[in-house]
């Protein structure tokens, strides 16, 4: 037999109220809460923009429609996406929901006093019954306050409550998770990052030019970057010998805080940056730049100083490109810069070490134009020589010289660069907070169980013991147990 | 020195796969031959029970299973000991030295829970595992005593790699658990238990122990996650980046919430429950060997 079930008519405010209802409902929140997890797997299997954009081009590169589809749908950028934000979005808003009116009944509940004793004891769990010989209740009050329980007297009987630290703690624990989307939340919008390649003995001032790259959140601005210079004084990397693995970095710094304050020594390690608070300065990486002096054909110098190169492998092998715009015609260096110079068979020079023992630089010599005035930015570790034409081709030591036809270059010597990273995040106290409430309020929902005990004398003269659980904790048949035992006086 | 000490780790590991697979043998004797075929005396009071299980026959071989379980965690906790005196830092710089210690951790999880518990019945699927993951990490995952890259040297790796490994013991021992809930499950829907499950605990006693196991281990993952994204505040300039290893901890961390929600909130029990927690327990594995081996980021120290 079919039957019409008529349906109410809901009306707008109905509505309202009804899909209220239905996003804070428990079965809602728990699949937010697994569509949060599947949502975050393919961000950890497709490359991420600001992970590592390489890959991200590569796949541009090598299908472009695919990918073109992938990025409508934020395949690379998936924890910033439109659809990951909108399921912790709904998430977050279910469990507010869900947990500011459970925090008012808790907060109300917590000031009252516990029910009063049912009158048929004998339905409830643990029930216990024996002949009074007095003063059951006046001890078992005793006993039951002295474990913390809150308590209703009654004429003839006691009702007991304890384990309300269990939903503070669930409460707190879910109100922690607003609190750490908060810090990430602020940290996104007034947080800042950038990295600059600075070499030994020079210096870095903390404005937005002296960046190799920089980003803003996007409520922050350049006039907010803390006002301090650092100068890199000394840095030593230390390798293992047999592994070739780095054990080690140590960077010294002077730092000037602020402008007109005195310089302070201080020492960057991989797991110790420098803090001006909410900023911090981390040692990213290291390489070598090597020192050149070029010259024309009259010997005037047309550059000089240390050109950063970049690393290619554990043995920092590294390849860079010194240019010099000001010759005419215009001069570029295709280079490479061995620390600890080597030779395989098949790919020629190679570094066998890390650490700089036995340095060189292989170099081209290129003539023409270098391709800086197009407009299109350009990478200072390589040289675009399609409008040049090769000339020499050449490798030198610390200390050695090269002419070619049109000038000179000196390899002069070589220093290390480091690459500081600067972070600045003021959310991630209040994200830290979240964390360690979180924490605290898992282990007290955890471990602690709700539960009620009374006792009555009946007017028959029987001592009545029963108790209940919430949630069948386990636990109460023990401890109800051993309060019989104390109330018959046994040991 | 350190060379000598790498030795003596690695020697202590091979004697505690020795005595691993002894424990393996003992405790499949146990199962096997605790189970009794009808003797003429037995028919004779009229029950169809054709077949018995007899603990007397088997009570020297559990003995000997749990006694060689016990050697070899201290055989491989000597192992792991040794390890860290040869690199002269925790021993938890690798793979083959998360899997070591991830196996005492295992190891350990189960010894414990079998001093409130009677999971004799496990010693069985445990021995397989540890000697699995032992053998793996022996044979593939090896890597020579060598000190740690300069990003691990924190006070962090002790707390950090730590609890993800004990929390990880735990959650496996969970899994196996719930594992064996759903065959006897599914055993008992088509009748009773064969004779051999018999001794098995209940269904009920199983379902609430995988529950106990993860409702005590969850506290100490969201912590080990947290304890990671300090680390990473000092080490890399950011506590939270979607790597891999974080998003797959966050997926786990994720599963196991929403496992514990669905029992104590919605109720759930059972086959569901089981399945809910097996599918948690494989994103932690999937993290551990997926991510480990071919996954790109800033997890991967050193090859492996």
């Amino acid at each position: 037999m079919s039957q019409v079930i008529e349906l109410p008519e809901l009306g707008a405010t109905g509505l309202l109220r009804y899909s209220w209802r239905q996003l804070t409902s428990m079965r809602t929140a728990l699949i937010l809460l697994l569509m949060l997890g599947v949502a975050a797997i393919p961000g950890s299997v497709i490359p991420q923009r600001d992970q590592n954009l390489m890959k991200v081009s590569d796949y541009f590169t090598n299908s472009p429609t695919l990918a073109l589809w992938m990025d409508r749908f934020s395949l690379f950028d998936v924890y910033g996406s439109p659809w990951f934000s909108a399921i912790y979005i709904l998430l977050f808003i279910s469990l507010i929901g869900c947990v500011l009116p459970r925090s008012v009944e808790h907060f109300h509940a917590a000031r009252a006093l516990p029910p009063k004793t049912p009158k048929n004891l004998d339905r409830m769990e643990f029930y216990t019954t024996w002949e009074s010989q007095g003063g059951e209740i006046e001890k078992a009050q005793t006993l039951l306050r002295s474990s913390r329980f809150r308590i209703l007297q009654e004429s003839n009987s006691i009702s007991a409550e304890k384990g309300f630290t269990r939903e503070t703690g669930n409460l707190f624990f879910h109100l922690s998770l607003v609190l750490i989307l908060i810090g990430v939340g602020l940290g996104s919008l007034f947080g800042m990052r950038g990295y600059a390649i600075v070499n030994v003995g020079e210096r870095f001032i903390n404005v937005p030019t002296t960046y190799d790259s920089l980003t803003f959140g996007k409520l922050l601005s350049e006039k907010d970057l803390p006002p301090f210079v650092i100068t890199v004084d000394n840095f030593v990397a230390k390798y293992n010998t047999f592994t070739n693995a780095p054990e080690d970095y140590t960077l010294d710094v002077s730092v000037v805080e602020s402008p007109g304050a005195q310089p302070v020594k201080r020492t960057v390690k991989v797991n110790s940056p420098l803090r001006f608070g909410n900023t911090n300065v981390y040692l990213q990486a290291n390489g070598y730049s090597p020192i050149v002096t070029v010259r024309d054909s009259d010997g005037n110098v047309a550059l000089q100083g240390p050109v950063p190169f970049l690393p290619q492998d554990g043995n920092l092998k590294s390849i860079g490109a010194i240019k010099v715009p000001d010759a005419d015609p215009q001069i570029g260096f295709v280079a490479t810069f061995l620390p600890t110079q080597g030779r395989d068979s098949v790919r020629g020079g190679i570094s066998v070490f890390p650490e700089a023992l036995d340095p060189k630089m292989l170099f081209s010599i290129w003539r023409g134009d270098l391709g800086l005035n197009t407009g299109i930015p350009q990478s200072v570790y390589r040289i675009d020589t399609s409008k040049m034409e090769r000339i020499g081709l050449e490798s030198l030591k610390p200390g050695e010289s090269f002419s070619y036809d049109g000038g000179s270059i000196t390899f002069e010597a070589y220093v290390p660069w480091v690459n500081l990273q600067v972070v600045g995040d003021p959310g991630k106290n209040y994200a830290l907070l979240g964390g360690i409430v979180a924490i605290l309020g898992l282990l007290a929902s955890l471990f602690t169980r709700r539960r009620r005990i009374w006792i009555r004398i009946s007017e028959s003269g029987k001592v009545e013991v029963a108790g209940l659980a919430k949630n069948s904790a386990p636990g109460l048949e023990t401890e109800i147990a051993r309060l019989v035992s104390s109330l018959k006086g046994e040991k | 020195m350190s060379e000598r000490w790498a030795y003596i780790s690695n020697y202590s590991i091979y004697s505690a796969m020795a005595v691993f697979t002894l424990s393996f043998f003992a405790h499949a004797y146990e199962t096997a031959w605790a189970v009794r075929a009808p003797q003429s005396a037995d028919s004779t009071d009229g029950n169809l029970i054709t077949k018995t299980l007899d603990y007397t026959r088997t009570e020297k071989a559990s003995r000997i299973a749990t006694a060689m379980m016990i050697l070899g965690f201290i055989l491989l906790f000597a192992g792991v000991i040794s390890r860290g005196v040869s690199a002269q830092r925790v021993p938890w710089g690798n793979m083959y030295e998360f899997s070591i210690t991830g196996a005492l951790a295992f190891t350990g999880a189960y010894l414990a829970a079998l001093r409130k518990y009677d999971l004799r019945w496990l010693g069985l699927l445990v021995s397989i595992a540890v000697l699995l993951t032992l053998g793996t990490a022996i044979a593939v995952l090896y890597r020579p005593s060598a000190p740690l890259v300069p990003a691990l040297k924190s006070t962090w790796l002790v707390i950090h790699v730590s609890t993800a490994i004990i929390s990880g013991g735990v959650f496996l021992l969970a899994n196996v658990i719930a594992g064996a809930y759903l065959y006897l499950d599914s055993m008992e829907r088509k009748g009773p238990r064969t004779v051999w499950a018999q001794r098995l605990p209940s269904l009920e006693v199983l379902d609430q122990l995988s529950y106990r196991l993860v409702a005590f281990v969850f506290p100490l993952w969201t912590f080990s996650v947290i304890a990671g994204a300090i680390w990473a505040e000092s080490a890399w300039g950011r506590y939270w980046g979607w790597d891999p290893k974080e998003t797959w901890a966050f997926i786990t961390w994720v599963a196991y919430a929403a496992y514990l929600h669905a029992r104590v909130t919605i109720g759930w029990r059972g086959r569901r429950a089981a399945w809910l927690c097996l599918f948690a327990g494989s994103t932690f594995l999937f993290n551990y060997i997926y991510v480990n081996m071919y996954g790109a980021g800033k997890h991967t120290y050193s090859g492996l």
